[in-house]
């Protein structure tokens, strides 16, 4: 899949009866629980001044908080890699299993594990990655993205998941009934829990890394994060360096939002706050714990007009608000982040030039930013990559022959208006007395009927009904 | 600026109303001079969007100091249109932020911009209109004048007043109608469904008449509408708040209405 | 240039500052020293009866089971009833928390082990008001593994321990480990495990427990 395919991709999706279906089901579901809980929270547009300026805070001062987090990691027995790249990343995850002779790792549910395609790089080197979050290792089953960031499975129906699992699953008795969700959950749970009890790796993304105490933090309601955290010899947590905030206190101010805007959920069934490896007297933990700290672009991004996304907490609100993404999925983006933070964040990783729809494909209608916990303005931030798209000439010839001939007239008032003028009248001739256009040259007319002009322009009147003495 | 009783306003009819609804810019010019406003309206073409989304900056500026220059001697420049007075209002000092010599001029004009139904409501303190209206009709919120502008409670409260409306509110009145501007030729098939999406809330709520303060979106859903032979009407609210509802309705009909 | 090198001078050339300035220095130190409070919601904000209250209202939200007891005399007999109504043996897995041992346990047996499939027993450090949430520290009173693998999962929690936000659980942290360090794991609970994964639907116990039953102890 790549991002440069994204209309062949949302035309699939729109004529996928399935996949409709699926987004259905959740379309409403996302806006109105989030509505609930911001309604029972006064607070809320508060904590979001907050949460925003807490982020922006700590990525001014990011080289300081790293420094900071890394001495209190050390302090608590952790080490810190740091990876430039998504390939450095990979390695060092190889290294420390490799070290460990690892066959098994279990890993909770990390976005940045997805972008460095963290899964290809231990399978190619011996060690079997499995997904344990749910939604997650149904994907992993079907080799599929995530197509949302907290719902990652939510475009599949109950039927797909019970052909996977007796695809895949093959302990299964042909008789065991899956057709409800507990009865596949049950399945699901019963193969992981193996997996969690014999695995030599737990993999885990972080939420947040707190500067103040070398802690980091996932947030999870299945409870998979968790256990990979606690159960394996070895905890390596995967996080990319926006995701420090500098204390405690200002990670519960993120928390507050976070899940609100995700889920609706005051908070997540489980946040689970981790320093360092098994202390002496411990019954449990990892004996070694690492951090992987990636930039892949972030530095980058940090010093650009782009640098607000880094504010991002992946709650996957923008997502679950946007038309475009309820309309089509988010497997038409083609990248491991969809919807209006994809639609950023994605040229940043792969080049304007191979996903230079993701920003163009949107109406616009504000509602990303109306939502977002960290008060990212998502359009903006859009529309600054249409403006990289349009100098780089990577618009399309007819579309800027027809930017520039509009602006030809736009641009010189008088002549705007007689030419209008005499296009109006040519047209409201055309529909007869229907008062509509049932075929345009541009794709308007495909689904929908084009407004005949009334028959003169407004302006023409307007002069016409002044010099005549007369108003409306 | 003055602040004499009589308000000289610029009407930014906007060129979608200028071309293919003139109606809507009557009924702008009837309400604002019922309220009391000196209504002018001085050569103008378009406020600049379709150049600012598809990224082209520098004919986006062109046209905004165009229209800044255009509307300089008005105490206020009113729009029928949240989407072109949000551009106006919203994303134009932004343009020169960069430009001290213009960024001052800039700051100025978007302070005098107004949406229609916001400035009626707000600056003319306009509390009912004189029309009627024997209809059910929906508000359907445009997404820049609802969420640019923060308007949404003053269209409806000034629709309260037509006499025999009936307005109910249908669910997602906040969604987006995939209008969009240029979205909706680039990325038709998706900008459909999105409609298709509306259309579903505007059938469930019994309606007969949606609303709304801009054409793009009335065209969309009209047009949509019109395809599949809905007989749903569609206009914008501020000819029902002027009166001026002889006028057929988007997409409809001129003469003889169809069966 | 290592990594770490190269990343701290990415992120400071993007930043436009060498990491030297000593007034950034500060803000830093300041604010890790200080560690100012944002926006605390007001709901939390209560007396000690109206906490509780609180606490155990939105845990019952999250689909946790309260029962409230009058003194840890009370705790056992609460168990056991609990454990008979579900059916479950009369054997919990727990750590070796003192003040859990201390109990008088008449027909209970608490056993070290894995909890893999049998109830298990844990004592909170603390417990938020304002969600529902309760808190536990790792070690070996209460292993980080109880709170997951077993498929019920009983927690005693003392009235006077339900604080009315997070941010008083910090204090408390820093009181009991010290300034900037921590526990190796600190859980926050709020209901029992669940996923929504399939076709959008709750369901609860997905890897971690599918009952959370929580005694307070005290504060009548």
């Amino acid at each position: 899949m790549n991002a440069a395919q994204f209309t062949r991709r949302a035309h699939l999706a729109l004529e996928d009866k399935q996949l409709q279906t699926a987004l259905s089901i959740s379309r409403d579901g996302f806006t109105a629980q989030r509505a609930a809980a911001v309604a029972r929270l006064p607070e809320f547009d508060s904590l979001r001044d907050s949460a925003r300026d807490i982020k922006a805070h700590t990525l001014a001062h990011l080289d300081l908080y790293l420094e900071a987090y890394e001495k209190r990691v050390t302090a608590s027995g952790g080490i810190v890699h740091y990876a430039r790249s998504a390939k450095d990343a990979n390695d060092i995850v190889v290294s420390i299993c490799r070290r460990h002779g690892a066959k098994l790792a279990v890993k909770g549910k990390t976005m940045i594990g997805e972008e460095i395609g963290v899964n290809a790089a231990l399978e190619a080197n011996g060690v079997d990655p499995v997904e344990t979050d749910l939604g997650e290792y149904i994907l992993q089953l079907r080799g599929e993205l995530p197509s949302h960031i907290t719902a990652p499975a939510v475009h599949l129906t109950k039927e797909q998941i019970a052909a996977d699992f007796r695809r895949a699953h093959r302990d299964l008795p042909e008789g065991r009934d899956l057709t409800e969700a507990s009865a596949l959950l049950a399945e699901a749970r019963a193969v992981l829990r193996k997996m969690f009890l014999s695995a030599d790796i737990g993999i885990t993304g972080a939420n947040f890394l707190v500067a103040e105490t070398g802690t980091s933090i996932i947030v999870t309601n299945e409870g998979n994060g968790d256990l990979a955290a606690t159960l394996p010899k070895v905890h390596i947590v995967l996080a990319s360096i926006e995701k420090l905030v500098p204390t405690l206190e200002d990670a519960a101010q993120l928390l507050r939002v976070l899940t609100r805007s995700a889920t609706g959920q005051e908070i997540s069934t489980y946040t689970t706050f981790a320093t360092g490896p098994r202390r002496p007297g411990d019954p449990d933990g990892p004996e070694e714990y690492h951090v992987v700290l990636v930039d892949n672009g972030r530095s980058a991004l940090l010093g650009s007009e782009f640098a607000e996304v880094l504010r991002c907490i992946r709650c996957g609100a923008c997502m679950n608000h946007c038309p475009v993404y309820q309309s089509v999925g988010g497997h038409a983006y083609g990248s491991v982040y969809a919807g209006p933070i994809g639609a950023v964040l994605t040229p940043a990783l792969v080049g304007i030039e191979n996903a230079v729809d993701l920003p163009n494909a949107s109406s616009f209608c504000g509602a990303c930013e109306s939502v977002c916990p960290v008060r990212i303005p998502l359009p903006k931030l859009m529309r600054f990559w249409r403006e990289h798209a349009f100098e780089r000439g990577l618009v399309s010839v007819r579309q800027r022959l027809a930017l520039n001939l509009w602006g030809f007239f736009a641009k010189r008032p008088a002549l705007y208006r007689f030419a209008t003028r005499a296009a109006v009248r040519v047209l409201a001739k055309i529909d007869g007395e229907d008062g509509r256009l049932r075929k345009m040259p541009a794709s308007w007319t495909a689904s929908r009927d084009f407004p005949a002009p009334q028959g003169e322009t407004f302006q023409a009147e307007f002069a016409r009904r002044k010099s005549m003495g007369r108003r409306s | 600026m003055n602040t004499s009783a009589t308000p000289r306003v610029g009407l930014f009819v906007t060129c979608l109303v200028d071309l293919l609804r003139p109606s809507i810019g009557w009924a702008a010019v009837r309400l604002l001079e019922d309220a009391g406003c000196t209504v002018e309206v001085p050569p103008q073409t378009c406020c600049g969007q379709p150049a600012y989304n598809s990224g082209d900056r520098n004919l986006a500026k062109d046209l905004a100091r165009q229209a800044i220059d255009t509307f300089a001697s008005c105490d206020y420049v009113v729009a029928p249109s949240g989407s072109c007075a949000g551009m106006l209002a919203k994303q134009y000092p932004g343009l020169f932020a960069g430009d001290p010599a213009f960024a001052g001029k800039a700051n100025a004009f978007a302070a005098k911009v107004y949406e229609l139904g916001q400035f009626l409501s707000d600056v003319m303190k306009v509390k009912a209109v004189n029309a009627r209206f024997a209809r059910r009709v929906t508000y359907h919120d445009a997404c820049s004048g609802l969420r640019e502008l923060g308007i949404a409670k003053e269209p409806r409260k000034l629709l309260k007043s037509v006499a025999g409306i009936e307005l109910v509110e249908m669910a997602g009145c906040d969604r987006c109608c995939g209008f969009g501007g240029t979205f909706a030729v680039k990325y038709g098939e998706i900008s459909t469904a999105i409609a298709d999406e509306k259309i579903a809330n505007l059938k469930a709520c019994g309606a007969s008449v949606l609303l709304a303060g801009d054409l793009g979106c009335l065209m969309q859903i009209a047009g949509r509408l019109s395809r599949e032979g809905s007989g749903i009407e569609v206009r914008h609210f501020a000819e029902v708040l002027a009166g001026m509802t002889d006028e057929p309705a988007i997409c409809r009909p001129k003469r003889t209405p169809r069966p | 240039m290592s990594a770490r090198a190269e990343i701290l001078a990415d992120v400071r050339r993007a930043l436009g500052v060498t990491g030297s300035e000593a007034s950034r220095r500060r803000a830093v130190a300041d604010r890790l020293e200080h560690a100012p409070q944002g926006t605390i919601p007001a709901r939390g904000q209560l007396d000690p009866a109206e906490r509780k209250a609180l606490f155990r209202a939105e845990a019952e939200r999250v689909l946790a089971s309260v029962a409230e007891v009058a003194s840890n005399a009370d705790v056992a007999a609460e168990v056991a009833t609990y454990l008979r109504r579900r059916n479950l043996p009369a054997t919990l897995r727990a750590g070796a928390d003192p003040y859990l041992a201390a109990l008088p346990w008449q027909g209970l047996e608490l056993a070290e082990g894995s909890p893999d499939g049998t109830a298990a027993l844990s004592r909170a450090f603390g417990a938020v008001a304002e969600s529902g949430t309760l808190v536990l520290v790792s070690g070996k009173e209460n292993p980080t593994r109880l709170n997951f693998l077993p498929p019920t999962h009983i927690v005693v929690v003392a009235a006077g321990d339900i604080v009315g936000d997070y941010e008083t659980i910090w204090q408390r942290l820093r009181g009991a480990y010290g300034k900037g360090a921590m526990p190796r794991t600190v859980n926050f609970i709020s209901g029992p495990s669940r996923s929504a994964d399939i076709g959008r639907t709750m369901q609860l116990g997905a890897h971690g427990p599918r009952e959370l039953r929580i005694i307070i102890v005290g504060g009548k």
